[in-house]
């Protein structure tokens, strides 16, 4: 295989549709994946994401609507034909077969001469660092080195579209994090299309141009990683992407501006114009606690609250504050020498009101 | 679009539905068809053609037929009991002590199984039969004998001697599941000893035995060679035998006498799977403390190698007698032979070596057979969605109810004018018929290896190939058969092994002697007192045979699941 860009497909999904016996797995999505793009779906277990990727490579049942790969519709298309190289959770490699063998498989069955086999199988394997390993099997490789070879055997194929199906989530945290940049930057490089499979929030941020959140065979909301992450649009996005102090109410107009009323009669006024019932959405990092001796910096709201829980990560330090009946996380960065609150002390909180977002219940 | 989701699918399926459609004929033909025809006969007026109950009241009012039924139900009730006998304190003594023999155990477990009971029967008369070595030993320091061999007791004692090893492997398995906790427990509640074995270990282990002796009795029940052997004649399947082969396939008794045989299998099936239905008491639990074993006192350890030894001793009686036999000149009211020869096995190669080349070749089809249609139906059940897969797997599963008699009759009874093109043969005097009923016979063994060998295959090995391009066709060639190459390699030794000593189908279907296999030369040798030297080299053929074949398909099954084992994800948290 050549070092350089692949020609790239952009994946556009129209209205599809797709059960398992009497159950809707996948409700009307509708997707357009730009050619070149590092693209994510990222949603809990059972929201359809894999289902979703494996309708694309055409695996399990048919499905109603149409899948476009450069504005041909594969829908109807065995796997074998579709030319969109999928890299499996478990790897998949097959045991009996050594890795140069298993590289090889793809362009065997598309009937490459075999002196082209032997260098692009090299090329590839070079790729992803692992030539030395060419004449070993499967199961004498590590699970890093499984996963470079599966990447590989894929990549050999010049796929239109490359499917990763949770790639990281049987590899340990250390390599994870390395996996993901490399995958990443390999990406980059061969500017392919590419779309990758997680539950995992962080590796969907860290990796992707943009992505797709879903929940029960629905997309929740199409985006990039910040887009998401400062702009949910509903209370899954919002809980998904991050942890969010929640907090359910109603929105009261009056003379000064626009004020929230929660459920138990806490009130705070917002920035942003909004009105009816919903949820103010705000992120653990984004209240300080008003410590004795400091001042409170301007434009940012006072509250009070007492300490109920204390959880120590390390980088942060986690807080449940009661105020008013609701239970509010509070991040504070871990400094050395900083005092930490007991449980029970009554402390003082601030907020900006920027950072508070009102979500409508829909 | 729809349309084009539809023709792609029945292109896809093709290739299976046409492979489904020939094995489905073939059970058909060779299985259903021969087995329904028994039963139709058996409640057909032979006179009138019309439907009735007469045969079975005939068969009831003769004397002769009814002292079978009763011998046989005697003979497999006992062979259930002698069997648990020799079973339990092999299992016992394994699973609850910390007892250093279990590798001989498990020797025991296997040596009575590699060698067909008939083949074994003469050398156990010779043995412990009224003039056998032991009788005369005890007639000559005792003054007394025992009749381990007379009349029932010897086919008894052959059968038990045999097919314990099944009891054995079941309740073995059994009581390996229980966990000391259970165990535990009720002592910590006040109960101990015999009492603590009655009310918790007994029930626990017990659907592990009904199954291992449904098995048994069911096995005596329908087997033929063992009596026909030790010349005991009336017994069931003898006399549906020999009612057949005397009397001729118009006598309605055989196919009364079948059909009792089909229904006494039936429900020894249905007993072993209601034994296990629903009481998976696999109750070892994680992080528990296994089995409650205990270490034995010095005088106990002597009593069990006691046991042990003396139960070693008689299981591997046939093979002794078989080979002293086989080596023998003259022996008759003698402890041992007279003298040494290889003679016999002279005279086997000379004048009998084409019951061996039979053997090789009706074995060898039926085995290739077995594991093709094993395969096919394995890959049909499990990985495709054709419409009533499962039948496939329930019709070859259904061959393990047939006895081998029953298929013979019903074969001669719906092939017997059937002529070959061609040869203008009958089909069921024509030596193909006898690869077709091993075939038969030993599919469902086939069937289950090669159905574990497909279920071990993740099916994301195989989506892998499609999504790089392979088509189900060359998927199938690529990674399934390689992938299953162990368990179809096991599952074709096994079958080739056990279809080379077949007796109870072949006997009735070989038509000429140039055709016939090594099971019937050993029985045609046995028959005379002359032959039974021959007959017993022949016999050490047969489990030269059996044991070289059943130890390469452990082989196979051992490396293939070490070539699979290490391919688990490997966590490394190093730099790759």
């Amino acid at each position: 295989m050549k070092d350089d860009i692949m020609k790239s497909s952009g994946v556009v999904i129209e209205n599809l549709n797709l059960s398992f016996g009497d159950t809707h797995v996948l409700k009307g999505v509708n997707l357009n994946i730009e050619a070149g793009e590092f693209f994510a779906f990222l949603g809990p277990s059972g929201s359809g994401k894999s289902t979703l990727l494996r309708a694309i490579a055409g695996f399990g049942p048919t499905p109603t609507g149409r899948i476009l790969i450069d504005g041909e519709d594969i829908a109807g298309q065995p796997p074998w034909k579709r030319d969109v190289g999928m890299v499996f959770q478990s790897y998949a490699l097959w045991p009996h077969m050594t890795v140069r063998r298993n590289v090889a498989f793809g362009l065997e069955e598309r009937n490459v001469p075999a002196a082209e086999i032997k260098l692009r199988v090299n090329a590839a394997l070079e790729m992803v660092g692992l030539i030395d390993l060419a004449d070993r099997r499967p199961s004498q490789l590590s699970g890093g080195q499984q996963q470079r070879i599966a990447l590989a055997r894929t990549l050999v194929i010049e796929p239109k579209v490359l499917l990763l199906d949770e790639p990281l989530s049987n590899l340990d945290a250390n390599l994870r994090v390395q996996m993901r940049r490399d995958i990443r930057e390999l990406q980059q490089k061969l500017k392919l299309t590419t779309i990758f499979v997680t539950h995992d929030q962080e590796e969907a941020n860290t990796t992707s141009d943009r992505l797709a959140v879903l929940d029960d065979g629905v997309i929740q909301q199409v985006g990039s990683p910040v887009e998401l992450y400062d702009q949910p649009k509903n209370l899954f996005v919002a809980n998904f992407l991050g942890t969010a102090n929640v907090i359910q109410g109603v929105i009261l107009e009056n003379d000064t501006g626009c004020v929230f009323r929660s459920d138990k009669g806490f009130e705070i006024a917002l920035r942003q114009k909004s009105n009816g019932k919903g949820s103010i959405v705000f992120r653990p990092q984004n209240v300080q606690f008003l410590k004795t001796g400091t001042i409170q910096k301007t434009g940012t709201t006072k509250f009070q609250g007492i300490v109920r829980h204390m959880e120590f990560h390390g980088n942060i330090v986690r807080y449940g504050v009661d105020v008013g009946g609701h239970l509010i996380l509070i991040d504070e960065t871990h400094q050395l020498g900083i005092n930490l609150f007991d449980v029970d002390t009554s402390v003082q909180l601030q907020v900006n009101p920027k950072q508070i977002m009102f979500i409508q219940n829909q | 679009m729809k349309n084009h989701a539809i023709r792609t699918f029945s292109s896809v399926e093709r290739g299976p539905v046409i492979a489904a459609l020939l094995i489905a004929i073939f059970l058909l033909l060779f299985l259903i068809v021969p087995v329904a025809q028994v039963i139709y006969v058996a409640f057909q007026d032979p006179n009138t053609g019309s439907f009735t109950f007469i045969n079975f009241v005939d068969f009831f009012g003769n004397s002769l037929f009814l002292e079978s039924f009763i011998n046989s139900f005697y003979v497999a009730s006992m062979s259930v009991l002698v069997a648990s006998i020799i079973a339990m304190p092999l299992a016992y003594f394994t699973t609850r002590f910390n007892f250093h023999g279990a590798l001989l155990i498990q020797t025991l477990g296997i040596i009575p199984l590699i060698m067909p009971p008939f083949v074994g029967a003469i050398a156990m008369q010779l043995l412990f039969g009224a003039n056998g070595s032991i009788n005369l030993i005890l007639d000559e320091h005792v003054g007394f004998t025992i009749p381990f061999m007379e009349g029932l007791n010897g086919v008894i004692l052959v059968e038990s001697v045999h097919y314990f090893p099944f009891i054995l492997i079941n309740l073995s398995a059994a009581l390996n599941n229980i966990d000391r906790a259970m165990e535990e427990s009720a002592q910590n509640l006040g109960s101990s000893g015999t009492r603590l074995f009655r009310r918790i270990v007994f029930p626990l282990a017990m659907p592990g035995y009904v199954a291992g002796a449904a098995l048994v009795f069911i096995k005596v029940f329908d087997d033929l060679g063992t009596p026909l052997l030790l010349n005991i004649n009336n017994m069931l399947a003898p006399q549906a035998y020999l009612r057949i082969s005397s009397i001729g396939i118009a006598d309605p008794m055989g196919y009364v006498i079948s059909v009792i045989l089909v229904g006494f299998s039936l429900l020894s099936l249905w007993i072993s799977l209601l034994a296990l239905k629903d009481k998976d008491y696999a109750t070892v639990q994680k992080g528990g403390g296994g089995l409650m074993r205990r270490d034995l006192r010095t005088w106990e350890k002597v009593g069990c190698y006691g046991v042990v030894i003396l139960i070693l001793l008689l299981v591997l009686s046939p093979h002794v007698g078989l080979t002293l036999l086989s080596f023998g000149t003259v022996w008759s009211f003698a402890v041992m032979p007279d003298g040494f020869t290889f003679d016999h096995y002279k005279t086997v190669f000379d004048t009998a070596s084409q019951y061996i080349t039979n053997t090789l070749l009706y074995a060898g089809i039926a085995a290739l057979l077995d594991v093709i249609i094993a395969t096919s139906i394995a890959y049909i059940v499990w990985r495709t969605k054709i419409l009533g897969r499962k039948w496939l797997d329930y019709g070859a599963t259904a061959a393990l109810a047939v006895p081998g008699v029953v298929l013979g009759i019903g074969y001669l009874r719906t092939y017997h004018s059937f002529d070959v093109p061609i040869i203008n043969e009958p089909l069921a005097s024509w030596w193909v018929i006898i690869v077709i009923a091993m075939t038969i016979r030993r599919l469902p063994y086939a069937l289950r290896a090669c159905v574990a060998a497909i279920q071990q295959i993740s099916v994301m090995l195989e989506e892998a190939a499609e999504n790089l391009g392979a088509t189900k066709g060359r998927t199938v060639w690529r990674i399934v058969v390689p992938l299953m190459s162990g368990g179809i390699l096991a599952g074709f030794v096994t079958s080739f092994a056990t279809a080379s000593v077949e007796l109870s189908a072949t006997i009735m279907l070989v038509a000429k002697d140039s055709d016939a296999p090594l099971a019937f030369g050993i029985y045609e040798f046995m028959q005379s007192t002359s032959g039974r030297g021959p007959g017993a080299a022949l016999g050490i053929i047969a489990v030269i045979f059996v044991g070289v074949g059943t130890y390469i398909s452990h082989v196979i099954i051992e490396r293939s699941k070490k070539l699979r084992e290490p391919n688990a994800i490997i966590f490394e948290g190093g730099n790759t």
